[in-house]
C-alpha cells in the first residue's frame, strides 16, 4: 500500500465514492420502479413570458415526483400552438388565446388551462421629472400611440396629472419589434378603450404601428426608454420590477387610477371571472373592479381533453393541479400574479375533464 | 559537376533500395490500379454536386413556403409598402429598400476606410507595425454581431443623438435627406454600425490583394519617376478586380447582417428619404416576427421576404461576377 503511486492514493476513494454513489443511485431507481413508476419525459412548447416560472415549476415539481422530467422550449405563443396542433409536444404554453379557427384545424379538443397571470405596464423616461410616477388613461395611451399626441404637455396628459410638471418636449414612442405576447395584450388592450385604434390598428403580436420605433424585445425596448429622453415604451410588469423601471398609474374601467402590482393583476381576473366562458379563452384587459389593473392577461397551458398515452396523460395532469395548487406560491415571488380562487376552480374543472380513453385522469 | 549532386530528401521511388516500401506500394497492394483516383473524383464531384442541389433545395422549399402569399398579392408584394400583420396586407417595398439603402451606406463609409488601411499597411507601414495592425483589424471580424448591436445601443446611437445628428441637421437641414427626427436610430446608424461590422473583411482581403501585386510592378513605376502616391495608383489599378471581389464580399455580409442592424434601425417599415429616421431590412424583419407568425399567410409572406432577400444576394453576386470579368478583361492582375 505504501508503494502504491500517488495518483492511485487519490484516486482509490474517489473510485469507492462513485461505486457507492451508484448503488445507491441503483436503489433509489429500484426503489421508484417498486412503487411502479417509470420515467416519464414531457416535452412542451410556447410563451416565454411565463418561462421563468414554468422553469421553476418543473424543476421543483421534478424534485417531488422524480420519475416526471419536463422539456419546454419558449419559442413564442405561435410557436407553441404551431406545435401542439402538430402533435410534437405533449402540451403548450401560449399568452394568446387559439382562435375559433385554430381550434378547428388542431386534430382534436384542446383545453385552454390558466396557468398564472401577467401584466403589461408603460414605462417612460422623462429626465426633467423625478420621483413623480404618471398617470396614464386608456384615451391618452392610445392617443400617444395612435400619434394624436405627439407632446408631453398635451392638455389630456396634464389633466391627468395635475400638479405634474410635464415638459413642452416630443414624445418618442417606442414599440416591440418582434412578434409577442406581450404587444398581443398592449394592443388587445388598446382595441378595447379607443374605437379608432381597433379601426385603424387592431390587435396582435405584430402590428402596423401608426407612429415611433420598435426595438428587440423587452430588452430592447427597455434601452431604448432609458436611452432615450422624453420616451414611452411598454414592458411586461416583471420585467419593469426587476430593472426597478419607472411606471405608470393606468386608468381602469372604473374610472380609477390604478398602479400595477401582482395584487392589483390578481384583481383584474378575479373581476372577470364571473364573465369567463366555458373554454376559459377570455380577454381580461380593461376588466371590471374598482381595484383592478387594467393591462393584465392570463397565460395559458394548451393541452389535448384525450390523451393518447396513459402514463404522460396522468402525468401531465397530476403536474397541471400541483401547478395551478401548490405552483400558485411560487409565483409572486418571481413577480407573476397568481391565479384568483374562482378562476382555480374552473381549472379544477378542466383538469379532472382530461381523459385516457374516456375515463377522467386526475384521480384526487 | 551538377549531373553528380542529389538532393538530399529525394523520395525513393516505389520498389526502390530501402528498408520499407513506400506508401504507394502498399496502397496499389491493397486496390487495383486507379481505384484511389477513381473515389477521389467521384467523392468530391459528388460535394460539388452537393452544395448546388442544396442551393436548389433552399430555393425550391422557401417557394413551396410562399405560394400562398404569391398567390394573394402576386407581384404587388414587390412594390406595396404596407405591412400590416393584423389586417393581413403584407409588402416587401420598404424593407428591401432599407436593406438596399443601409448597405449601399456601409460601403459608402467602409470601402474609402478599408482601402486606406489596406494601402498603409503594404505600401507605407513597416513590417514591424503591419502585422500586429492587420491581426488586430481580424479580430474586429471575431466580435459576434450581437456585441456590435450592443455596443450600437448604448454608445454609438448616444453619441450620434447627442453630438453628430444635430449639427449636421443644423448645418444641412435643408436637404430632405437630413430631415426627420434624430432619436440615434436609424438607416444612418445601421449604415455606420454595418460599415464596423465589414470594415475588417474588406481590409483584410484588399491587403492580402495587394500584398499579391508583384513588386516588379512597383519597381517600374519607381523606375520611371513616379511618386509613392502614382505608384500606388499604379498598384490598385493592378488589384482592382481583386479589390472589387473584396467591396462584395463586404456587401454580402452587410445585405445578410440581422441581429446588429435590428437593435439599431428602429424597426420601422417605411420608405421614407430621411436618412436619420427609422427603416427596416428584410432579414431584421424575418428574425423579429418568424416566431409568432401564427396565420398561415403571415409566415407565407415572411418566408416570400427570405426569398426575396436570396435573389436580391443572387443578382449582386452576377453583377460582381460581370464587373470583375469586365475590369480584367485583357489584363493579368492579383486577384483575391
Amino acid at each position: 500500500m505504501s508503494r502504491m503511486p500517488s495518483v492511485f492514493r487519490v484516486l482509490l476513494p474517489l473510485a469507492l465514492l462513485s461505486c457507492t454513489g451508484l448503488i445507491l443511485a441503483g436503489c433509489k431507481d429500484a426503489s421508484s420502479n417498486n412503487s411502479g413508476a417509470s420515467e416519464v419525459r414531457l416535452q412542451g412548447a410556447g410563451a416565454t413570458f411565463p418561462n421563468p416560472l414554468y422553469q421553476k415549476w418543473f424543476s421543483e415539481y421534478n424534485k417531488l415526483h422524480s420519475n416526471a422530467k419536463f422539456d419546454y422550449q419558449s419559442i413564442g405563443s405561435g410557436g407553441g400552438i404551431k406545435q401542439i396542433s402538430s402533435n410534437t409536444v405533449d402540451f403548450a404554453g401560449s399568452d394568446a388565446t387559439m382562435t375559433d379557427q385554430q381550434l378547428q384545424e388542431a386534430p382534436a379538443e384542446l383545453l385552454h388551462i390558466p396557468s398564472v397571470l401577467g401584466a403589461v405596464v408603460m414605462t417612460y423616461n422623462i429626465p426633467t421629472l423625478s420621483g413623480t410616477s404618471l398617470k396614464f388613461s386608456g384615451d391618452t395611451i392610445s392617443g400617444i400611440y395612435l400619434g394624436n399626441i405627439k407632446k408631453w404637455n398635451d392638455p389630456k396628459l396634464v389633466a391627468d396629472n395635475p400638479g405634474v410638471n410635464l415638459p413642452a418636449a416630443d414624445i418618442t414612442v417606442v414599440s416591440r419589434s418582434d412578434g409577442s405576447g406581450t404587444t398581443a395584450i398592449f394592443t388587445d388592450y388598446l382595441s378595447k378603450v379607443s374605437p379608432e385604434w381597433k379601426d385603424k390598428v387592431g390587435a396582435g403580436t405584430s402590428v402596423k404601428w401608426p407612429v415611433g420605433l420598435s426595438a428587440k424585445g423587452s430588452e430592447g425596448v427597455t434601452g431604448q426608454v432609458k436611452q432615450s429622453p422624453n420616451s414611452i415604451g411598454y414592458v411586461e410588469l416583471i420585467y419593469a420590477e426587476q430593472n426597478k423601471l419607472p411606471y405608470a398609474d393606468v386608468k381602469n374601467a372604473a374610472g380609477q387610477f390604478v398602479r400595477p402590482s401582482i395584487q392589483t393583476v390578481t384583481n383584474a381576473a378575479a373581476g372577470s371571472a364571473s364573465s369567463i366562458p366555458a373554454d376559459l379563452r377570455v380577454s381580461i384587459t380593461n376588466a371590471p373592479g374598482t381595484d383592478a389593473y387594467p393591462i393584465s392577461t392570463f397565460t395559458y397551458f394548451l393541452v389535448y381533453k384525450d390523451q393518447k398515452d396513459q402514463a404522460k396523460g396522468k402525468a401531465l395532469v397530476d403536474f397541471l393541479w400541483w401547478a395551478t395548487h401548490d405552483g400558485q406560491k411560487m409565483a409572486p415571488d418571481l413577480i407573476y400574479a397568481p391565479l384568483p380562487a374562482e378562476v382555480v376552480q374552473k381549472d379544477e374543472e378542466k383538469i379532472r375533464s382530461i381523459t385516457y380513453q374516456g375515463s377522467p385522469l386526475y384521480k384526487g | 559537376m551538377a549531373s553528380s549532386i542529389t538532393p538530399p530528401n529525394t523520395y525513393e521511388p516505389a520498389g526502390g533500395p530501402g528498408p520499407f516500401p513506400s506508401v504507394g506500394a502498399r496502397t496499389r497492394a491493397l486496390f487495383p490500379s486507379g481505384f484511389g483516383d477513381w473515389v477521389f473524383k467521384y467523392s468530391t464531384l459528388l460535394f460539388a454536386i452537393g452544395i448546388a442541389g442544396l442551393v436548389v433545395a433552399i430555393i425550391v422549399s422557401m417557394a413551396q413556403n410562399s405560394t400562398l402569399s404569391v398567390a394573394k398579392f402576386g407581384w404587388s408584394f414587390l412594390t406595396n409598402t404596407t405591412w400590416d400583420p393584423v389586417h393581413e396586407q403584407f409588402g416587401a417595398a420598404a424593407f428591401t429598400y432599407g436593406t438596399v439603402v443601409s448597405s449601399v451606406l456601409a460601403l459608402l463609409f467602409a470601402v474609402p476606410v478599408s482601402l486606406g488601411i489596406a494601402v498603409f499597411l503594404v505600401e507605407q507601414a513597416p513590417r514591424r507595425l503591419s502585422y500586429p495592425v492587420s491581426f488586430l483589424i481580424q479580430l474586429l471580424a471575431a466580435i459576434p454581431s450581437v456585441v456590435y448591436g450592443m455596443w450600437g445601443i448604448f454608445v454609438l446611437a448616444p453619441l450620434l443623438r447627442t453630438y453628430v445628428y444635430p449639427p449636421i441637421q443644423s448645418a444641412l437641414g435643408f436637404l430632405p435627406i437630413f430631415q426627420g427626427p434624430t432619436n440615434g436610430l436609424g438607416l444612418m446608424t445601421a449604415g455606420l454600425i454595418l460599415a464596423v461590422m465589414i470594415v475588417p473583411i474588406v481590409t483584410a482581403v484588399s491587403t492580402d490583394v495587394l500584398r499579391a501585386v508583384p513588386d516588379t510592378q512597383r519597381e517600374a513605376a519607381f523606375a520611371m519617376g513616379a511618386t509613392k502616391w502614382e505608384t500606388t495608383q499604379v498598384v490598385l489599378g493592378a488589384a482592382r478586380s481583386g479589390i472589387s471581389g473584396a467591396v462584395i464580399l463586404g456587401l454580402g455580409r452587410a445585405i445578410g447582417e440581422t441581429m446588429a442592424v435590428t437593435m439599431v434601425i428602429g424597426n420601422r417599415p417605411e420608405i421614407s428619404e430621411h436618412l436619420f429616421g427609422p427603416s427596416y431590412t428584410i432579414s431584421a424583419a424575418i428574425a423579429n416576427e418568424f416566431t409568432e407568425a401564427t396565420s398561415e399567410l403571415y409566415r407565407h409572406s415572411l418566408v416570400e421576404l427570405g426569398l426575396i432577400l436570396f435573389i436580391i444576394t443572387f443578382v449582386i453576386n452576377v453583377l460582381a461576377r460581370l464587373l470583375v470579368w469586365t475590369v480584367t478583361r485583357g489584363q493579368g492582375s492579383a486577384r483575391a
